[in-house]
């Protein structure tokens, strides 16, 4: 298979790797995706509570190229964003900035579901009210 | 000596032809172009002599007869040939027939098709090391199955199956054994005047010889009698017919020649790569090699990285050309079919990589595997939120996941 430039571009230089304390009251994590079908996801925001805004981003994939792409992608677009916006973050922009072919498209899928779970883990946390389509799919 | 790039590991796939080989099928596309059928003038007669050198090559390399040789265009072919043949015309003694769950897709395809068309197929379960258990095929033989079918040594994890037990279980009961031997020809003996099979598929370009040219051994004593799948001219005793292309036949026959003569020492030195690949890659924590450590083939090395998937896996190692499974296969995203059969975890078949070595493999060759495969695992695990739960000691079976 043939990976486009910035698909390679994130294989090979990652950005945000690693992990927060998942206990951290500001630190909302999501994790979606299963071993079995051969893609897991982690994607951690750290919100500043004053603002509201995700101030920085971690993750971690099990996958193909394209899921490491996609998710490190998203680490990259969520800073600096509210809760709200980052909830607005589409699968289809993501598979247009990388290029992902059909068979791919199921990787930005599940980085956008990584966003959601994170938001609603966080906000759940603080007793707000979650959306509800986050996790299953 | 340095490598050359990229290193191909990918040898269950297809070998490079051997030069020699290329040598000999030369003259057979210039100046030498008659049609073997052809009797009635001289450029026929030198095809037909050609062709017939070929196939006593071939015959020589597995212990046969050359009238026990058809040819064919290659193993998918013969597999065909032989279970719809045999299929077909023994019909009458019964419906059933027998294999594995892990054969070639060219087997388990073939059997679906004569399911479709009112037989019955047993698919048996193999053990975990990946070699049939014998008393679960003794039990699933009846008395009207006709037809067994077990591959020599698997495509995508080497194991070499115990094709004279099988075959003295088969011939006690008057079935019929067929052998898809494509992966085993010039890596292990093949000796059919003692080996009771009685159907065995061959391949070219797995043995160093060109592709769509192959084989299908059909035993004379006992005899066994197939339907024609392919109809016209009558060509190789009626069993198929078809123009016989000379070069490509010509090419099989001295790509067998040259494994006969070489196999020993030829094996004895992939047999030391492999050993040199094997330390190397065990070095990694967490590898898991998929298939019977000893009763494999020396070209094969079938491993799980735990908590690396296969494709990303494949990305890193651009240096080195493997396959997650086998390239018939490899358009899919499911995890191999032979891995699971083996009941291999889906992540551990995830996270597999078959690398075949071969004739022109070198020892700069593994090492450079080696420290690719070691440095590239080690990167993606870094990224791996499994491994993170795998060092914290969470058992990842207990985690409630997300399937989508």
């Amino acid at each position: 298979m043939a990976y486009s430039e910035k698909v390679i571009d994130h294989y090979e230089n990652p950005r945000n790797v690693g992990s927060f304390d998942k206990g951290d009251d500001t630190v909302g994590t999501g994790m979606v995706g299963a071993p079995a079908c051969g893609d897991v996801m982690k994607l951690q925001i750290k919100v500043d509570p004053r603002t509201g805004t995700i101030e920085d981003a971690r993750f971690k994939t099990y996958g193909c190229g394209s899921a490491i792409a996609s998710s490190s992608l998203v680490t990259e677009w969520v800073k600096g964003k509210t809760l709200d916006e980052a909830m607005t973050i589409r699968n289809t922009q993501i598979a247009q900035e990388l290029a992902l072919p059909p068979v791919k498209i199921h990787c930005s899928i599940l980085a956008e579901d990584a966003i959601k779970a994170a938001v609603n883990d966080y906000r759940a946390k603080h007793g707000e009210p979650v959306s509800g389509d986050a996790v299953a799919h | 000596m340095t490598p050359h790039f990229p290193i191909y590991m990918d040898y269950g796939a297809t070998t490079p032809v051997d030069p020699r080989v290329v040598d000999a099928m030369v003259p057979w596309l210039r100046e030498h172009f008659g049609n073997p059928a052809s009797r009635s003038h001289a450029w026929g007669w030198e095809a037909e002599e050609a062709v017939e050198k070929a196939r006593a090559d071939v015959a020589a390399l597995i212990h046969a007869d050359p009238r026990e040789i058809v040819w064919t265009s290659g193993a998918t072919e013969s597999n065909n040939l032989a279970l719809k043949g045999a299929a077909h015309f023994y019909a009458s003694r019964g419906k059933h027939l027998v294999t594995v769950k892990t054969e070639h897709k060219a087997v388990l395809d073939t059997m679906r098709d004569l399911e479709r068309q009112g037989f019955e197929v047993t698919y048996l379960d193999v053990r975990e090391d990946g070699l049939v258990d014998l008393d679960r095929l003794r039990d699933a033989l009846r008395p009207d199955t006709i037809v067994v079918s077990v591959m020599f040594v698997n495509n995508e994890i080497g194991v070499i199956q115990d094709i004279a037990t099988i075959g003295a279980m088969c011939r006690e009961r008057g079935i019929i054994l067929h052998v898809d031997a494509a992966q085993a020809t010039g890596k292990v003996l093949i000796d059919l005047s003692t080996l009771p099979v009685d159907l065995m598929s061959l391949a070219s370009h797995k043995t160093y010889g060109p592709k769509g040219i192959g084989a299908l051994y059909v035993r004379r004593k006992p005899r066994v009698r197939l339907e024609a799948q392919m109809h016209g001219g009558g060509h190789e005793r009626g069993m198929r017919s078809g123009t016989l292309p000379t070069h490509q036949c010509v090419g099989m026959g001295e790509a067998f020649r040259i494994a006969g003569a070489e196999m020993g020492t030829e094996n004895e030195r992939v047999r030391m790569l492999q050993r040199r690949l094997l330390d190397g890659i065990q070095q990694i924590e967490q590898v898991f090699i998929n298939g019977h450590l000893e009763q494999r083939v020396p070209h094969n090395l079938n491993a799980s990285f735990n908590f690396v998937e296969g494709e990303s896996l494949i990305m890193g190692i651009k240096g080195i050309a493997v396959s997650s499974g086998s390239a018939c296969t490899s358009a899919s995203l499911e995890p191999s079919y032979v891995l699971r059969a083996l009941g291999r975890s889906d992540e551990l078949a995830h996270s597999s990589l078959r690398m075949t070595i071969g004739r022109f493999t070198t020892e700069a060759d593994i090492d450079y595997a080696v420290s690719t495969l070691q440095d590239r695992v080690a990167k993606l695990r870094e990224l791996s939120p499994l491994w993170e739960m795998y060092r914290d000691g969470i058992d990842l079976g207990s985690i409630q996941w997300t399937a989508h």
